[in-house]
């Protein structure tokens, strides 16, 4: 191969330097996970009923929607990006599934499918104005965000659409797909879901180039990336979890809500940034974000079972994005 | 000579898995300059920083005026009456140049900043430096040497007795330097003591009294420097003697070309820029500061939009409109600003070796083969002698000239045989410079063709068999090793229009 000019020999790395680096990469999810556990330890403490099959099934169920979320909107924020159009695309998605079920007659699949490509052509749109037309990810997805919410509402004509002809819909998140586990179904997809971008994060080339762009997006483009292409594929992926989340909502509420989806994406992202992917991109974890939601359901649901208002319940929540955050730039100060 | 200022001492520092400093010595007497030098990653910046309170030692004392202090923080160091002088400039430009040296110092009326005192000690303090800048001057508009003497007024401001100071010349012209050195000769009168990092060795004889070399964290010796041949502080940094310098041989002439550039032109700069680059070749790029010469690689790769201009690669016409069309050409482009724009500072060694050929390493589903692929960056990095504990090391943690290397294994992996390097020793040490260029030598001898623009004439002397000039956006002038000299070149950079023309 190449010959070089002789150099000073290089110590060799000892076993434990590099063994520290991966603790160290790892850190930030013991601490996520082990946040969550102390969490639940103390509230089955506090209150015997929280530890029950039926209560930690409830607040996986209540987790899965956002927890999907979560997931798609980890690979934007990793980009560097955000992307606050999730809460109110969802329920675009959500009204989309209904008409082509309730309204248009379609078959069940089919309509699930197109309220999944209808998320997925939404992050199309987010990934264009981003990418190609440069319009910050903040604005871009602010738009988006009223977009969907104004669209919503026309699509459904400002009223509920209810799924009561199609009971086979609702089975999607409420029914129990294996005997015996008593696990909705919306928890079973979101486990799926979990450990499909958790190999399209960790394993695909999608996933190194989601790290590589937001680490140095410049860089990247003059590696002969081409940047702007695959920034789509990771909007549009983010809004096909987005649909994904849509059906899953309406499935659960056997309807869908046009009012309903503003907030979501706030609960999303705090996940996410609970979980330990920097919102300056980079850097992040799908494990962390599923992490992140658990902690904010259990919290949620731990909190009400000490009959805690729900407007301190809130302020709780706001309290523990600044400590997890504090946590990370704290750790980051330690590696210098 | 008079007692000890400052003593530093047995100085030692590890980072996680970095062991930055060993057992380090330095002093510092009233007026003296003391220059501390060393390749990147020697451990001069981390000295520099712990004598000013910004980071703590593991191990060992610091004294002043034979008094141990302990420096807990920046804070903690101006009060003992230690400044620094950071190598990036730490200024607020839209203040002004009073209010950016007694920031959180002002006095106040009520809850009003008395503007009129501030303007007043700034100049009470210039006046005493015979510094003839104008207090109430936006810092925006001067000028990077102004921007400095308002810096090295402001670590003043503290009644600094020792000074630290980081590469100041880094940024300055020649004769900025000369100003900076005039006001550094006033503070040693005044018995200020400076320690004074530098990359230019040629610099430290005209200001430094002592040179103190520090090698991989060591202390390796302090020498006088009047009394010192700078050949043997290079020889002391790298450890072993440097070799004189050659030019190559004439004879990759015949060659067919791999690059052939027609009539480049740029809506801003470029004007009908044509050259031929050949298989085996290493075309210098010379000119100015704003010659066009990165215009020029970086419209070839397709990072900048050209207005008109044929690009031939090995004979076909090819179509560049992204830096991905150029790289699936096999043309590489290596920027200045490795940090900026070569390399994903928080990620690992081997993703920045195999981020442009990621493609060769996966499956068809798009799933990364992983052990191939560190398999891969693991060969680069032991071919190149990439100095790194393991490729999942991060790529900010490494010193100029093996991020350097990462980049040309970036390349070398996605088998590109077009290489643009623009300033490819910029910010690396000496040691470091002979490696990368011993590395464009052998890549050259295998057939790679290499563009590698360069603001340092000895530099493309030494390593181009052509060197293309380049002025006012245009190619003044394409010479043969044999033919060029720096008078010739610098005759060449300096030539205007050279169609003629009418001036505008």
């Amino acid at each position: 191969m190449t010959k070089v000019a002789d150099v000073k020999r290089e110590p060799a790395p000892t076993q434990e330097a590099v063994a520290g680096g991966l603790l160290r990469q790892r850190f930030q999810q013991i601490l996520t996970f082990g946040s969550l556990i102390a969490l639940m330890a103390f509230f089955s403490l506090a209150n015997p009923n929280f530890l029950t099959w039926s209560n930690v099934s409830g607040i996986l169920l209540s987790t899965a929607v956002i927890g999907i979320l979560a997931l798609g909107t980890t690979f934007v924020i990793i980009t560097g990006g955000i992307d606050l159009s999730i809460g109110t695309g969802m329920t675009l998605a959500s009204v989309m599934t209904a008409v082509l079920l309730v309204n248009l007659s379609v078959p069940l699949a089919i309509a699930v499918l197109g309220g999944i490509a209808f998320g997925g052509l939404m992050g199309f749109v987010n990934g264009f104005n981003v990418a190609v037309l440069r319009i910050p990810p903040f604005i871009a997805t602010l738009a988006m965000m009223l977009i969907a919410q104004g669209l919503a509402l026309v699509l459904s004509g400002k009223a509920p659409i209810y799924f009561t002809g199609t009971p086979a819909f609702g089975a999607i998140s409420r029914g129990f797909l294996v005997p015996g586990l008593r696990l909705p179904n919306a928890v079973l997809i979101l486990f799926l879901l979990t450990a499909v971008a958790a190999v399209i994060l960790g394993k695909t080339i999608l996933g190194r180039y989601t790290f590589a762009i937001g680490s140095n997006e410049e860089a990247t483009n003059l590696s002969g990336i081409n940047v702007r292409r695959w920034k789509i594929a990771i909007y549009t992926l983010a809004g096909a979890f987005t649909g994904i989340a849509g059906v899953v909502l309406a499935a659960r509420l056997n309807s869908a809500q046009p009012a309903l989806g503003l907030g979501y994406e706030l609960q999303a992202i705090a996940a996410v940034v609970i979980g330990g992917t920097s919102l300056q991109g980079g850097k992040g974890s799908v494990i962390g974000s599923i992490v992140g939601a658990l902690i904010m359901g259990v919290l949620v649901n731990g909190l009400r079972i000490m009959s805690i208002p729900q407007e301190w319940q809130t302020v709780v929540v706001g309290v523990v994005i600044l400590v997890a955050v504090y946590t990370d730039i704290l750790r980051r100060g330690k590696e210098g | 000579m008079t007692d000890q200022l400052l003593s530093v001492d047995g100085v030692s520092k590890s980072f996680p898995g970095v062991k930055a400093l060993k057992d380090v010595h330095v002093d510092l007497y009233p007026g003296e300059v003391h220059a501390v030098v060393g390749e990147n990653g020697a451990g001069k910046s981390t000295l520099m920083k712990i004598v000013a309170g910004i980071y703590q030692p593991d191990a060992g004392t610091i004294r002043l005026d034979g008094e141990p202090v302990e420096v807990p923080g920046p804070l903690a160091a101006q009060h003992l009456g230690i400044s620094i002088i950071h190598q990036e400039l730490m200024l607020m430009p839209h203040l002004t140049v009073a209010e950016n040296i007694y920031i959180g110092r002002e006095k106040r009326r009520g809850p009003f900043i008395d503007d009129k005192d501030l303007n007043r000690r700034a100049r009470k303090l210039f006046d005493r430096l015979g510094i003839s800048l104008d207090p109430r001057t936006k810092v925006s508009t001067l000028v990077v040497a102004e921007q400095q003497v308002a810096e090295i007024a402001k670590a003043l401001s503290f009644n600094a007795r020792v000074l630290i100071m980081d590469e100041p010349t880094a940024a300055l012209t020649e004769s900025e330097t000369e100003a900076l050195f005039g006001m550094i000769r006033d503070l040693k009168e005044q018995g200020t003591g400076i320690l004074y990092i530098s990359h230019r060795m040629e610099e430290l004889r005209g200001i430094s009294d002592r040179i103190t070399v520090l090698r991989d964290g060591e202390y390796i010796g302090t020498v006088q420097t009047a009394e010192t041949d700078l050949r043997q502080v290079i020889s002391m940094m790298v450890g072993r003697e440097i070799k004189g310098e050659t030019r190559p041989d004439v004879e990759a002439v015949e060659r067919p070309a791999a690059l052939k550039v027609t009539g480049l032109s740029t809506r801003h700069l470029l004007d009908d820029v044509s050259f031929e680059l050949k298989q085996g070749e290493i075309l210098g790029f010379a000119g100015l500061m704003g010659a066009g010469r990165t215009e020029v690689a970086r419209a070839i790769c397709g990072a900048d939009p050209s207005t008109a201009g044929e690009i031939e690669v090995h004979g076909r016409p090819a179509t560049i409109r992204t830096p991905a069309d150029a790289a699936r050409l096999g043309i590489g482009y290596l920027s200045e600003d490795r940090k900026r724009y070569g390399l994903m500072l928080d990620l690992d060694v081997n993703l920045n070796i195999l981020i442009s050929s990621l493609t060769d390493y996966t499956n068809v589903v798009g799933m990364v083969r992983d052990e191939a692929g560190r398999e891969a960056s693991r060969k680069y990095v032991g071919s190149m002698k990439i100095k790194t504990p393991s490729i999942r090391q991060r790529a900010k943690n490494l010193s100029g000239g093996n991020q350097q290397k990462i980049v040309i294994a970036k390349w070398l992996a996605k088998d590109c045989d077009i290489l643009i390097f623009d300033e490819p020793t910029r910010g690396i040490d000496v040691g470091a410079k002979e490696e990368i260029y011993a590395l464009l030598e052998s890549l050259a001898q295998q057939g790679k063709a290499i563009m590698m623009i360069s603001s340092e004439l000895p530099e493309v002397l030494r390593m181009s068999h052509r060197i293309v000039v380049m002025s006012e956006g245009r190619v003044t002038g394409i010479l043969d090793n044999a033919e060029a000299d720096q008078e010739t070149i610098m005759d060449y950079a300096t030539r205007a229009k050279v169609h003629g023309g009418i001036e505008v």
